[in-house]
């Protein structure tokens, strides 16, 4: 209990001298978390379209050829970003990029430091959305993309209008996955000098030697920004899932132009439905 | 034979090695109602997926108005926006309200202006009975209020013909009747239609012809007096028997 005590007078402590550093750490975090999240996704949807596209036999052999090429290197991107460590990609890009190209290509400073971040991050969500916005596409009930078809709407328009929008909805669960990832995982970027919030704990634990303290800050802040997040997606799919009731048009002037609505029962549309109730009924 | 909207020579499909539909030869005209029996597998929804160039034919040709649609002659895309199809599952898009299914195939195929083609949706959705319900999303109405809006949807785009995949099988009992009725009374219209059904009653009164396959070809054709009251093959016979007896 002692021990406890001691340690939340310790946080109080670090907070109320080094709050600033922590915020700003905090603000470099969701900064780069949500850029990175949201190239990903475009990144992702742009490679699980393609790798959507249906090609058949009977298509031309050019088109079948540019199709097999870039899901060819669709493929080898998502396999080496998804199977390889970001830290690792990072310094690769960081300090192997300039070695190996003699410096023609090179990050300096702070702006440097921040592209890079934002490439490593981007490219390897999107490499992990490339197979999520694929799924989500297939789990689309080909019949409807039949049924757009057979009203003579294009591949293009069925995927804008009728496919897109539904992936989308069961996609989202799997953006706040990576967003929530990448708010974590955004800390292994102190490996190119990169201030987010784990760096701003590193360097102040190592300042002032307020190990725990530090550390236990930090997962208070990490754990509120994954909250705050989750409750933020919660919202996003109750607004995308609309809502669950909806109103009887009972009087609508454009209808009335086109002569006026009699009821479905006393219509002869329903003869056979209405005699099969009256029969019953006696 | 000027009047021929559809003709259908020679259509074959296989899938693998397994001949689905062999040497299918027939001709739709307008105002026809032609409706396609015969038992389960024997390829009557694999005929009209091919009429709509879901699948592919393996061999033989689709003509709309003379043109060859399987060479190519007319876009895909622009033949289905004359060819209405109306499946057996509905195939409603699940993102959109019951008006909004019958609008986007006319403002996005056929490029009409917004009111324009609010006002055909709403004119067929009425016609098929289902005016109150366009707020609705397909996934809050029943199954065959579905099948009506997916009816009212094909009729708003205007087509020349409509084809219809066992638009009942996938009904309840008490559903059925509603669907029927509003194709009876698109029949009425002189709407050309092609429908493959198992609902016996409903072809012999309302087709004008009618087809019977069995085992991917057409074994029997004729007006529906023909089939139904003096079928000349024993297959058709049987089929019909067995239809009866149930």
């Amino acid at each position: 209990m002692e021990k406890l005590i001691g340690l939340l007078s310790d946080m109080a402590m670090l907070w109320g001298e080094h709050w600033s550093r922590y915020l700003t750490g905090i603000c470099n975090t969701l900064i780069l978390a949500v850029t990175a999240t949201f190239i990903g996704c475009i990144i992702g949807f742009a490679c699980g379209i393609l790798n959507t596209i249906p090609c058949s036999k009977t298509d031309s052999p050019l088109k079948r050829f540019v199709l097999s090429l870039t899901r060819g290197i669709i493929k080898i991107y998502v396999e080496i970003f998804r199977g390889t460590p970001m830290v690792l990609q990072a310094v690769f890009i960081f300090y192997g990029l300039p070695y190996f190209t003699d410096s023609s290509v090179s990050f300096s400073g702070l702006g440097g430091i921040w592209k890079v971040s934002i490439l490593v991050v981007s490219i390897n969500t999107g490499a992990y959305m490339a197979e999520s916005v694929r799924g989500g596409i297939i789990s689309i009930d080909p019949g409807q993309t039949e049924g757009s078809m057979a009203i003579g709407m294009s591949h293009l328009q069925t995927m804008l209008y009728v496919v897109l929008p539904q992936a989308v909805r069961n996609i989202v669960p799997q953006i706040g996955n990576n967003f929530i990832i990448n708010l974590k995982d955004t800390s292994v970027m102190f490996i190119i000098g990169f201030t987010e919030f784990f760096a701003v704990h590193k360097s102040i634990a190592g300042a002032t030697f307020q190990y725990f303290p530090s550390a236990a800050l930090e997962m208070i802040g990490y754990l509120c920004m994954t909250l705050a997040a989750s409750f933020l997606l919660r919202l996003l799919e109750r607004k995308l899932d609309g809502s669950s009731s909806y109103e009887l048009a009972k009087i609508d002037p454009l209808t009335m132009t086109c002569g006026t609505y009699s009821h479905p029962n006393k219509d002869r549309i329903f003869k056979e439905r209405s005699k099969e109730y009256s029969q019953k009924e006696q | 034979m000027d009047n021929a909207i559809l003709k259908v020579n020679h259509l074959s499909k296989t899938f693998g090695s397994n001949a689905v539909l062999r040497d299918i030869d027939f001709t739709v005209k307008k105002g026809d109602v032609t409706s396609i029996i015969g038992a389960s597998g024997s390829g009557k929804s694999t005929l009209l997926r091919c009429i709509n160039l879901l699948e592919t034919p393996t061999s033989g040709d689709i003509l709309y108005h003379e043109k060859n649609v399987t060479k190519g002659e007319v876009k895909p895309c622009e033949y289905r926006s004359h060819v209405g199809m109306v499946f057996q599952s509905f195939n409603l898009f699940n993102n959109m309200t019951v008006l909004e299914n019958c609008i986007i195939g006319q403002t996005k195929v056929l490029k009409k202006e917004k009111d324009e083609a609010k006002q055909a949706a709403l004119y067929y959705l009425q016609k098929v009975g289902m005016a109150p319900y366009i707020n609705a999303k397909p996934r809050q109405i029943s199954g065959g209020q579905k099948q009506r809006v997916a009816i009212a949807r094909a009729l708003a785009m205007n087509p020349e013909i409509l084809l219809f995949d066992e638009p009942t099988s996938a009904l309840d009992p008490e559903m059925v009747g509603e669907v029927l009725s509003v194709m009876k009374d698109l029949a009425k219209d002189g709407m050309t239609m092609l429908v493959v059904t198992h609902e016996m009653a409903f072809a012999k009164d309302v087709s004008s012809h009618v087809v019977y396959m069995n085992q991917g070809v057409i074994c029997e054709q004729g007006t529906a007096d023909e089939i139904f009251s003096h079928p000349k093959r024993q297959e058709t016979k049987d089929f019909l028997s067995r239809f009866n007896n149930q």
